[in-house]
């Protein structure tokens, strides 16, 4: 065993047993209070009623779930040029939030597009690209199920994330492309962020925090489960030697 | 208490509904993973003597 | 390499399966679909492109487990890999083979199945120029996911789940010039954007694959 293989997840235990009570502490206060003076104590929008609501949760969603994706890469590429156990297992343990993430902001969206565009579901380039997005965060879960050797797994894990976000990148832009083929310019699109006052903004920000740090508290969890679990499987597989 | 979110109710309340449901389900499942990984980590760990753990 | 793509070429004939197959999918597919959508001209006419699309594309994945896979059973992968030439050019000439073997006779046969689904004018010339251009990013991209599972056993389905996200760009540029090209409009941007995503594929995918087959012969 290298040192790598076991101080350093010993190091990430600890700080993270410290770090989490605060995190999680931080979250749930961003993310009750936030949803709650979002839900509660905001107008309602002059042209969208009350479904403006929606943004304080369709917003923060979709940021994270491609913040959670670049988190993701940026955790790869840590693991393909330092050998960082921790950080393969980190990325492992962000796709399935990220996924999350992703579904929710689609299906807010669709819940939201149904009384404004009169339609679930419209081949809108941001809807779309979510879509592929989802896709992405499938087939990367997909992978990391299959492979049994954990090394392995996180090895091609990673190739795949590196590639897979260039082709994420190129699908958003061919999904532009392809779209204006269809529509013209697409007024559907929600630009909440250019066009939204204060009155919305500063319950969005709380929002948007406190989606951050509930990210950050389930990375936390889960890779400390990530870690334990490897765990686990070593001391297994030294008992059957024994 | 509530707001009168007058006639997108079912939008509104929908969209919080599935998103509540679905965040819940996340951290539930990722907590459950924790716990029941951890007790079996402990357990292996009882049994293989502390000595080299 | 010459050696290893004729001997891959000559592997994929003989053993049958993997040649006419794809071709044979293709055209069920085409066939299949006026049964869905009706026989109406219009319509077929309308949606011919993207069905020819898909379909080429579904037929060249139907193949891409057979890639590595027999290489890696009996064990010549093995070989391949601690032979005197670089992986990445082995790697580059599995994908050629295949695109010679599953690309170039979709491109061939596509005109006449756009018969089928009644395709009209402009549309021949544009079908087997953005499918001449485009298949061979489908094959290298294809080897790219054939090469990620090449160890699992059920890897099949998992193959087509990695490899259908990544055909996504090249599935839009390539449909996209063909619809263009039946409506009489300018088809060069999508056409230039589906090269672009040829070459850089060609180029730069190939490292990955062979990256993604030294992990996997560890």
């Amino acid at each position: 065993m290298s040192i790598w293989e076991y101080a350093n997840p010993k190091k990430f235990m600890q700080t993270s047993a410290w770090a989490l009570p605060w995190v999680t502490g931080l979250a749930v206060v961003a993310l009750v209070g936030g949803l709650i003076w979002g839900f509660f104590f905001t107008p309602d929008d002059y042209k969208q009623g009350s479904t403006v609501k929606i943004i304080y949760i369709h917003v923060p969603s979709a940021m994270m779930a491609i913040n959670a994706w670049v988190m993701m890469l940026v955790a790869s590429l840590i693991w393909i040029i330092r050998r960082h156990h921790v950080s393969a297992l980190a990325a492992k343990a962000a796709a399935p939030i990220g996924m999350t993430m992703t579904l929710i902001a689609l299906f807010t969206g669709a819940i939201w597009g149904q009384p404004m565009w009169g339609t679930w579901w419209a081949w809108d380039p941001r809807l779309t690209s979510f879509l592929i997005l989802f896709l992405f965060y499938l087939g990367y879960i997909a992978l990391w199920e299959a492979i049994d050797d954990p090394d392995t797994a996180a090895d091609l894990t990673s190739v795949l994330c590196l590639v897979g976000s260039v082709f994420a990148l190129l699908s958003r832009y061919a999904v532009n492309f392809w779209n204006q083929g269809l529509h013209q310019e697409a007024s559907l699109s929600m630009d909440a962020e250019e066009n939204v006052a204060d009155v919305f903004w500063y319950p969005l920000l709380v929002c948007i925090a406190g989606f951050v740090l509930l990210f950050v508290t389930l990375v936390l969890i889960r890779t400390r489960t990530e870690i334990r679990s490897r765990r686990l499987k070593a001391l297994e597989a030294r008992e059957r030697m024994a | 208490m509530m707001p009168d979110l007058g006639k997108y109710a079912g939008t509104v309340l929908s969209a919080y509904g599935v998103t509540l449901a679905l965040l819940a389900a996340l951290v539930l499942l990722s907590l459950w993973r924790g716990a029941r990984v951890k007790r079996a980590l402990e357990a292996q760990e009882r049994r293989m003597g502390r000595g080299n753990g | 390499m010459i050696a290893l793509l004729l001997r891959d070429l000559r592997l994929a004939i003989r053993a049958g399966g993997g040649f006419g197959l794809g071709l044979a999918f293709f055209l069920i597919v085409t066939v299949l679909v006026p049964f869905g959508v009706g026989p109406e001209g219009g319509t077929l006419a309308k949606i011919a492109p993207g069905i020819l699309w898909v379909g080429a594309l579904l037929a060249c994945l139907l193949s891409l487990d057979r890639i590595f896979a027999l290489d890696f059973e009996d064990g010549s992968l093995d070989l391949l890999a601690t032979a005197p030439i670089p992986l990445e050019a082995v790697v580059t000439m599995k994908a050629a083979a295949h695109w010679l073997t599953t690309g170039l006779p979709l491109v061939v046969a596509a005109p006449v199945f756009g018969v089928l689904l009644n395709l009209q004018g402009e549309g021949f010339f544009w079908l087997t120029v953005s499918l001449a251009l485009g298949t061979p990013a489908l094959s290298v991209i294809g080897t790219f996911g054939a090469a990620l599972t090449v160890g699992l056993k059920r890897g099949g389905l998992l193959l087509s789940l990695l490899v259908l996200p990544l055909y996504v760009p090249t599935l839009i540029f390539g449909a996209e010039t063909v619809r263009r090209g039946t409506e009489g409009m300018e088809t060069g941007a999508p056409l230039m954007l589906l090269a672009g995503i040829t070459a850089a594929s060609v180029a730069l995918l190939p490292f990955a694959s062979a990256a993604a087959i030294r992990v996997n012969l560890r």
